[in-house]
């Protein structure tokens, strides 16, 4: 994909600053750009500012320094054009409990000024199709489970046709079959044209899913790019050898002679577990990698190394997080 | 669904999508008819509420009990006809008439219990939806601030008619049931015939409902302050008892023509002949004042609001 340009950005902000009263700075001249047709992974640990700019962005909340572009028009200013071709789940769903699940939907798109009033029923029947709930549309919101409640606010966000989807955190509260149900359906939304702008503190899910990414860190922009960009980011040194043997002491002697360093032997059930990086020309990504792995199994075996599992770890988005955060998610709460 | 039909029928051109356009006179008046589904949706909303429908039922209930009350007084061959030196206003003529326990019930129910439901319905019209989180899928689906504050306030002030007619509608059914109806006596001697009494009767609910804007509005402002419905039903209905206290102190007499209740009972003077208008025109005017302060308000502080919730 081209480095994306200010014009076809579907989301851009320069300098979007947002201080609350009291002082507290929450979001610090935020430069991001969110090409027409990714899906952009919206990372951060909890209070690193991903929901205030979010509500910033929809209008919710006024920005105190900087500007902010949604589909080209200025936020908040042009939001009565630009929210319809919007959708957007913010900090979980919100509903009428004593309102059926078909009636929160009727009651979303009725105040949505231009949704047709005549299309409404089959609007709002082909959104409860595609969450799922078409069975329990009749049933009170209050009588939901959370899955459910999450899957109606989808809907909300489903009802027209939009160019742009804001989903903050889509698969909380859902059990891992719902959770694979919204990534399919986020897959097929983005293949449909739909911009998708995701935030998520489940990092497998961005890796996923995610085609480009940004990270916050105390209401600071660290990094964004394409996921592969931000993974690479990590890469150099950071891709690791794991051999699991009962011989530990030779496989350490056999793996320093074929140029791995910083290895580590540890004891495990299974016997001990060696871990190294490999040379340059070793990592998996480089020109020939497969050789030279099997040659390096192979010297093993030769060398009389029982070998129980051989293996290159990945560096994963977390590990490329935590470095750029300093903390994990788990920390951050 | 007849409305949605009725905008159906005058949209000129069957396949329009979402996209928008520059307004042209076209869009605006299209966009001007997609102003009442969202405040038909609103008025649904309020009206589906269970606890809407109990405020309904405990102001249905109060004329029943006056009537009963009343009724068992006079059936024990008591004077509850002669004295008529306690209670509610006009309750010794409801023997006479029936029609009469509508005023009386209004009367009743003017000082608290009608602007206590007012100002929960009010009080809890945008801090309930901040509290539930709803307001601000409203206001990015885009209800529009301004859009979805003049609809709140449209359906508190339908509220405040529908609670009104709910006192009156029981009442006079009770009053009809329990007493005899005729021609009525009005307060200054006349006697007109029943038709006019009725008539006079339904323009005296519709004197009730417009007392009961200033303090709408009002509601409505304190409902933009917070986001806890709980605590604007409660503000509304504490700053309600406080100023109906203040309007009873003699002390404070300079300050009661400016207070919103103090211009209530005088929809009494609509069963005069010729009607004395004077200060149902002041109240009007009042009720107009409070609700250009107070709406104004209203609207700089939710216009300008950060939406958090």
């Amino acid at each position: 994909m081209a480095e994306p340009s200010a014009a076809d950005a579907v989301i851009e902000t320069r300098g979007l600053s947002k201080r609350y009263r009291g002082g507290q700075l929450a979001v610090d001249g935020l430069d991001l750009t969110v090409p027409r047709g990714s899906v952009f992974g919206f990372l951060g640990p909890n209070g690193s500012g991903k929901t205030t700019t979010i509500r910033m962005l929809l209008g919710l909340i006024d920005a105190t320094d900087g500007s902010a572009h949604m589909l080209g028009e200025p936020m908040p200013q042009a939001g009565k054009h630009v929210l319809p071709r919007v959708g957007a789940l913010i900090e979980g769903p919100a509903l009428y409990g004593f309102l059926s699940g078909r009636d929160n939907l009727n009651r979303y798109d009725a105040a949505d000024p231009v949704a047709d009033p005549r299309t409404r029923r089959a609007r709002v029947d082909a959104a409860l199709e595609r969450v799922g709930l078409s069975a329990a549309a009749g049933k009170k919101a209050k009588a939901y489970s959370l899955g459910m409640k999450q899957r109606l606010g989808i809907a909300a966000a489903l009802l027209q046709p939009r160019e742009l989807l804001v989903l903050d955190e889509p698969t909380n509260g859902l059990d891992p079959q719902g959770m694979r149900e919204i990534r399919s359906l986020v897959r097929a939304l983005a293949e449909d044209g739909t911009t998708v702008f995701l935030s998520s503190h489940l990092l497998d899910e961005i890796e996923q899913v995610c085609s480009h990414t940004a990270v916050m860190n105390h209401g600071r922009l660290v990094t964004q790019g394409t996921v592969a960009e931000i993974s690479a980011l990590g890469h150099a040194g950071r891709s690791r050898l794991t051999v699991t043997t009962p011989d530990g002491s030779d496989a350490v002697r056999v793996l320093k002679e074929h140029g791995v360093t910083d290895l580590t032997a540890e004891e495990s059930p299974d016997g001990e577990v060696v871990t190294g990086e490999l040379p340059v020309h070793g990592l998996p990504e480089a020109e020939s990698p497969g050789p030279d792995l099997a040659g390096l199994n192979a010297s093993l075996v030769r060398s009389g190394v029982r070998v129980r599992a051989f293996g290159v770890t990945k560096v994963s988005l977390e590990d490329v997080f935590v470095a750029l955060t300093g903390e994990g998610f788990d920390v951050a709460r | 669904m007849s409305h949605a039909d009725l905008v159906g029928r005058d949209g000129p051109d069957g396949t329009r999508t979402a996209v928008p356009v520059p307004a042209s006179a076209a869009q605006a008046g299209r966009e001007r008819r997609r102003q009442w589904p969202l405040f038909r949706s609103e008025l649904l909303t309020t009206f589906r509420r269970w606890r809407t429908l109990a405020l309904l039922g405990v102001l249905a209930v109060v004329p029943v009990l006056v009537g009963i009350a009343v009724r068992i007084e006079t059936a024990g061959g008591g004077s509850a006809g002669g004295d008529g030196g306690g209670g509610p206003a006009f309750i010794s003529q409801i023997t006479n008439n029936g029609l009469f326990l509508v005023f009386t019930s209004l009367a009743a129910t003017l000082p608290f219990f009608l602007p206590m439901t007012v100002g929960v319905i009010a009080g809890d019209s945008v801090a309930g939806e901040a509290n539930a989180g709803t307001l601000r899928y409203l206001l990015v689906a885009p209800a529009g601030r301004t859009r979805l504050l003049l609809v709140k306030f449209g359906s508190v002030m339908v509220f405040c008619l529908a609670a009104t007619l709910v006192v009156a509608a029981f009442a006079l059914a009770t009053g009809a049931l329990l007493f005899p109806v005729g021609e009525v006596t009005l307060l200054s001697g006349t006697t007109v015939p029943f038709s006019e009494g009725l008539l006079r009767a339904l323009a005296i609910a519709l004197a009730v409902a417009v007392s009961l804007t200033g303090l709408a509005a009002l509601g409505l402002f304190i409902s933009t302050l917070t986001n806890s419905g709980i605590a604007a039903m409660a503000a509304t209905v504490g700053l309600l008892l406080m100023v109906q206290i203040v309007d009873t102190v003699p002390q404070l007499h300079a300050a009661h023509p400016y207070l919103f209740p103090h211009y209530w009972l005088s929809f009494a003077d609509l069963l005069r002949d010729p009607v004395y208008w004077d200060e149902l025109l002041k109240n009007l005017g009042l009720q107009g004042l409070y609700t250009a302060v107070f709406g104004s308000a209203a609207w700089a502080r939710f216009t300008t609001r950060d939406i958090t919730a």
